[in-house]
């Protein structure tokens, strides 16, 4: 059934790329087979809260608030496996890290806290999984 | 060799104090050995664990901070290897963070002479290899 809505989809392809109008570097992924069930990836998914550059300042429902990276505003540098309370803001309950889409982390701050992380779990400062004590 | 090390290495909790300080005497006695300086030594206590270790729930922490080569390390960590009560070791190397942090850290020192003082050119010539444009204006003085 979803192969009979990619047919006339060519032709118009606003509805379909939520995004930039990319159609010619669609074809590749549209020749897949697999095409037919992961095409909503394109889609908001996880590059909404990113900033879509076609919804601008309206876009309500892209921009959940412009978060701010917490290392960087605090001008925290040292960012230590020892002190695994701050670490702990950082991780989920189950224990996994937080992504920074959610955290609004900078990549570079969050490349460091991830590995303090998991310098912390192995010293058992931190769970691997499960609540923190 | 300046390379700088952290050893941190958790003891079963039901180990006397005494036996601990004789452990860390030991350690510490091995580094010199092997070509290192010990920088400092920090019982960190008595801490709940985050998952069970060889069936403990609790354990002392001690951190040492060390100085020296790799072969060191080595030895250091062979020594916890073998030594019963310690049941959990884990060796950072931490002289490349050291610089970046002090590389920062001079950067920001510079910063905030060069806003507090504008018109003085010592505190600026201090901090020479500073990149910042800013070093152009003691300069024009």
């Amino acid at each position: 059934m979803t192969d009979e809505t990619r047919v006339p989809a060519p032709a118009s392809d606003a509805p379909r790329e939520a995004h930039a109008p990319r159609p010619s570097g669609d074809r590749p992924s549209g020749d897949r087979p697999s095409g037919g069930g992961d095409r909503p990836r394109y889609g908001g998914g996880g590059r909404g809260p990113g900033g879509p550059p076609r919804e601008g300042g309206g876009g309500r429902k892209f921009f959940r608030r412009k978060k701010v990276c917490k290392f960087c505003t605090e001008k925290i540098e040292n960012i230590n496996y020892k002190d695994y309370r701050m670490l702990g803001q950082f991780v989920a309950e189950s224990g996994k890290i937080v992504p920074r889409r959610l955290t609004g982390v900078c990549s570079p701050h969050q490349h460091r806290l991830s590995n303090a992380i998991k310098q912390a779990r192995n010293i058992a400062l931190l769970p691997f999984a499960g609540r923190a004590s | 060799m300046n390379r700088a090390y952290e050893l941190m290495f958790i003891v079963r909790p039901d180990m006397a104090e005494e036996d601990l300080d004789k452990l860390i005497a030991t350690l510490e006695a091995a580094v010199p050995a092997s070509g290192g300086t010990v920088k400092s030594v920090d019982k960190m206590g008595k801490r709940r664990l985050a998952y069970t270790v060889r069936k403990f729930h609790e354990g002392m922490y001690v951190l040492l901070t060390v100085e020296g080569g790799g072969a060191m390390v080595h030895e250091l960590e062979r020594r916890l290897r073998v030594t019963e009560p310690v049941i959990k070791f884990m060796t950072v190397r931490i002289d490349e963070e050291q610089k970046r942090l002090d590389k920062i850290k001079a950067l920001r020192d510079a910063k905030k002479k060069l806003s507090a003082q504008p018109a003085a050119p010592a505190p600026a010539a201090v901090e020479e290899p500073a990149p910042a444009p800013a070093v152009e204006v003691p300069a024009a003085h």
